[in-house]
């Protein structure tokens, strides 16, 4: 199964026009797709609106791949599960965020080698594809711990002894 | 010390749960936009918060007048936010109310400091990026949730 996970702030209609001609040519695989806001009609996939963290997650460990917009959730939960992940973020100029941070995040994780980021629907068709015929993409994901660095806890763990007494 | 914790949905919860949750031995309760968020911190208290965006005023008070309800009946020692108008709207109240604040700029925001990112750093006790080329004189950098 693949999912496809599209965030709750803005609908990203050229994801899932896109992966609603990819799931076309896929033979025996499902896919669901958690969007809003779409306005043309979709057979190929199934598509829910929202889940529960609950729902999410169940979902989420079941799928073979995730295709995410570039949402930071998303992106710990696959480092953090070693879940194959490719990641499309969402351009401000088509009108599908209010400003490029998704852009910004997405060449950092591309740089940072972390995981797999396309650009343009052509290149996802081919990687999707690509992918599901047994050609492998490069997932290097680093190991994700539970918690945030140690440097960071202990900074702000100091921070709040000395916030303690009384200013 | 009673730490209060708010985020909102998506990115900002799952980087304030990395980051709060490494609190074992205080106190902390949370605040987010979606109700559901409640399963994910069992044994903690939780308060939900209408959600909220600089583009929409109206909302930006509703969330502003939740945030003060909660800070008046908890009275937290501590407000730890990760973003983003909902948490800044918290560290405000809590900021009024001579609770000490925390930023903590997403990581998502790789090139510059959130817009509410900015916002807090006029007001905030500690502001954090999560990128080391970020930090300024007013914004440090101790690490990020992505370890």
């Amino acid at each position: 199964m693949i999912f496809v996970t599209t965030g709750t702030q803005a609908p990203f209609n050229r994801l899932i026009r896109a992966m609603e001609e990819i799931a076309g040519e896929l033979v025996d695989e499902e896919v669901v797709a958690q969007a809003f806001g779409v306005d043309f009609v979709v057979r190929n996939m199934k598509i829910v609106e929202f889940l529960t963290p609950e729902e999410y997650m169940g979902i989420f460990s079941k799928a073979r791949l995730i295709i995410s917009h570039a949402g930071m959730g998303t992106i710990i939960s696959a480092l953090k599960e070693r879940k194959p992940i490719i990641i499309v973020p969402r351009i401000a100029a088509y009108g599908e965020h209010r400003n490029e941070h998704q852009l910004a995040t997405a060449n950092k994780i591309a740089q940072l080698n972390y995981m797999p980021v396309v650009y343009n629907m052509d290149e996802l068709r081919e990687v999707v594809l690509g992918t599901h015929s047994g050609s492998n993409v490069l997932f290097t994901m680093p190991e994700l711990g539970d918690t945030a660095s140690q440097s960071l806890i202990s900074s702000i763990q100091e921070f709040m002894i000395a916030a303690r007494k009384p200013r | 010390m009673k730490i209060m914790g708010i985020a909102s949905v998506g990115g900002h919860w799952v980087q304030l749960l990395r980051i709060t949750l490494a609190f074992n031995d205080e106190d902390v309760f949370f605040v987010s936009t979606n109700p559901d968020f409640a399963s994910m911190v069992p044994g903690k208290k939780f308060y939900h918060i209408a959600e909220a965006s600089r583009w929409n005023k109206i909302r930006l008070l509703k969330s502003f007048w939740h945030a003060f309800h909660i800070v008046s009946k908890e009275k937290p020692d501590v407000i730890v936010t990760t973003g983003a108008a909902p948490g800044l709207m918290g560290l405000m109240v809590g900021w009024l109310m001579g609770v000490r604040t925390v930023w903590i700029d997403s990581i998502a925001n790789v090139e510059k400091i959130s817009l509410s990112g900015r916002i807090a750093s006029r007001f905030a006790d500690r502001v954090y990026t999560q990128w080391p080329e970020l930090a300024s004189s007013k914004i440090m950098y101790a690490g990020n949730v992505l370890v």
